[in-house]
């Protein structure tokens, strides 16, 4: 990349925008705050590895660091004729617009930009679903024996000669295709729906994450410090986690990571693993008793018991939160209990119920269709995750801790307790008579 | 004069339930369920007409078509294709390969059968 003499005075332009100090900007990038002195004042020349650095620091453009907001934006605009050359972008006036609106001809770099990123989406999703040899093994399944068992129920009932000898092993080969679309149904079912495939790329920054947080299972045991972190000790524990991540490619995945590691050693520095692991032989289930305790919310406590490894009675805990508007956010699943790969989520989850009643604590024990029918216990509260203000409206989420069932241990109240039929998501959630219903199932399509 | 014809499906039930259909309609029929050797089977059974399954063990149907059309003895083969992916490029793949008949699974066994008789003239 050709730099300019004056890239050292963009990049301390940027790094004051910013309102980063030197020290910390070189110490990001790994070198001395006197080196980095001596680039701002274009006394020293930058690599490309250490720019790239910088402009990852600085949160810009490597090309607007090392030629100027006006040559990044010309290169974006040349780029942006490239894309959509039938458009007829006046090209040879392009210096003149972005010297003139420099703001318009941002927005054009910005939006080509994303539709780059976009296009990559859609050729990794298609790729996807074209390729993913889980999906095609599924699929091939399903249509192999559907078509053995129509052919043969066309034989049976189609008025012909068939002696009892054919009779009976077409019976019989029809009784097996039936089980076999049965179990292939139920692995393209649960492919759809946990999208356990540990092949799959992952597609965008929220997919990086979760793909990060499933392969440390939401347990971070080098954030678990035995006590307070000395000044600067907790950043750079963080950031270690997140260099030794490959899932955490782009720079956004990373930031929304390192938010995720903040609130996780926030949590952890107020209800330290031996002691809240204690807590949690004598309370078991009761995230209240927990919250009091620790004196910490029940959203705290709750990502506590679902993060950490379980205790003796070896029961894993899944958790789910969303925001006001129902996304998810946190996804941590649980044997037995299908969340959706894509989209909305059954609203008969007690999340939701809990998401329309704020401060209310709520429990039930909850059935999704299909497979073992296990029971589980949900757990879900809603709190206002800001301060309250008189300047605007309160912003929700809420929580959801997520259990199997053990008629052994959760005592009669829990054991007797009618389940409430759940679905996962409706594209993949066989009941017909659901007043929730947004969408009609692909198990009962044609 | 009875017509043959040669199955090369994997799937066993499927091969069944359409050896039954022909056989019952009259013809001679023989199955084979492997990709690597289908092209021998092929000129072993010398068949009027081959039904050809897509997705075989070994080596694709595709690649049997063309083998199938690249030599003398089976260029002239009448051959009915199953496939389970129905999309206009596998279609358009098969006829460019010189398939006479192109069918997508699942199948109704009458469409089948018109689908054979025309082939060998029937």
């Amino acid at each position: 990349m050709p730099h300019s003499r004056l890239t050292g005075s963009r990049i301390r332009e940027r790094r004051l925008v910013l309102g980063l100090k030197q020290a910390a900007l070189a110490k990001d990038v790994g070198i001395s705050a006197a080196y980095l002195n001596l680039i701002e004042h274009n006394r020293r020349r930058v690599g490309d590895s250490l720019l790239e650095a910088l402009a990852k620091a600085l949160k810009t453009d490597p090309a607007v660091l090392a030629e100027g907001a006006e040559a990044a934006l010309l290169g974006a605009l040349s780029e942006a004729d490239k894309r959509l050359p039938q458009a007829q972008a006046e090209l040879d006036r392009s210096e003149d617009f972005a010297g003139r609106f420099p703001g318009w001809a941002s927005l054009v770099m910005a939006q080509n930009q994303r539709i780059q990123e976009l296009e990559q989406m859609v050729e990794a999703l298609s790729d996807r679903l074209t390729h993913d040899p889980e999906l095609a093994a599924s699929l091939h399944e399903v249509i192999s024996a559907v078509t053995a068992i129509r052919s043969t129920a066309a034989i049976l009932s189609g008025g012909g000669e068939v002696d009892q000898e054919w009779q009976d092993r077409f019976l019989r080969n029809m009784r097996d295709e039936g089980m076999r679309l049965s179990s292939a149904a139920q692995g393209l079912v649960e492919f759809l729906d946990a999208g356990s495939s540990e092949e799959v790329v992952p597609i965008g920054p929220s997919e990086e994450l979760a793909t990060f947080l499933g392969a440390n299972e939401h347990f971070f045991p080098d954030l678990e410090a035995p006590s307070a972190w000395k000044a600067g000790a907790r950043d750079q524990a963080i950031a270690a986690v997140i260099a030794d991540s490959s899932a955490l490619t782009s720079r956004e995945a990373q930031d929304m990571a390192r938010q995720f590691l903040l609130q996780y050693v926030r949590d952890a520095e107020a209800m330290p693993m031996q002691a809240f692991q204690t807590a949690r032989t004598a309370h078991r289930w009761d995230p209240a008793a927990l919250a009091r305790e620790f004196r910490q919310s029940l959203p705290s406590v709750m990502r506590r018991i679902a993060f950490l490894p379980p205790i003796s009675d070896g029961t894993v805990a899944g958790l789910i939160s969303c925001d006001g508007a129902g996304a998810l956010v946190v996804r941590k699943a649980v044997p037995g209990f299908a969340l959706p790969r894509f989209g909305a989520a059954c609203p008969y989850w007690p999340l939701f119920q809990a998401l329309a009643q704020p401060e209310r604590p709520i429990r039930a024990v909850v059935r999704q269709p299909g497979g073992a029918r296990r029971r589980h216990v949900c757990q879900a509260v809603c709190v206002q995750q800001d301060a309250p203000s008189f300047d605007r409206p309160p912003v929700y989420e809420a929580y959801m801790l997520i259990r199997e069932l053990d008629d052994a241990l959760d005592g009669d109240a829990l054991s007797h307790a009618t389940p409430i039929e759940v679905g996962s998501t409706c594209r993949v959630c066989p009941r017909t008579d659901c007043a929730a219903r947004r969408e009609a199932t692909i198990l009962s399509a044609g | 004069m009875t017509k043959q014809v040669l199955v090369i499906e994997d799937e066993p039930n499927i091969a069944e339930a359409i050896s039954f259909i022909l056989s019952r309609d009259g013809w001679s029929v023989s199955t084979h369920a492997s990709g690597t050797t289908a092209v021998q089977a092929v000129r072993d059974a010398k068949p009027d007409v081959l039904i050809l399954d897509v997705m075989l063990p070994g080596k694709s149907g595709y690649d049997i078509l063309q083998d199938l059309r690249s030599a003398d003895d089976t260029r002239a083969l009448p051959v009915l294709m199953l496939t389970a992916r129905g999309q206009k490029t596998d279609r358009d793949l098969a006829e460019r390969l010189g398939v006479n008949r192109f069918m997508t699974k699942p199948f109704s066994n009458s469409e089948m059968l018109t689908n054979l008789r025309e082939l060998v003239g029937g």
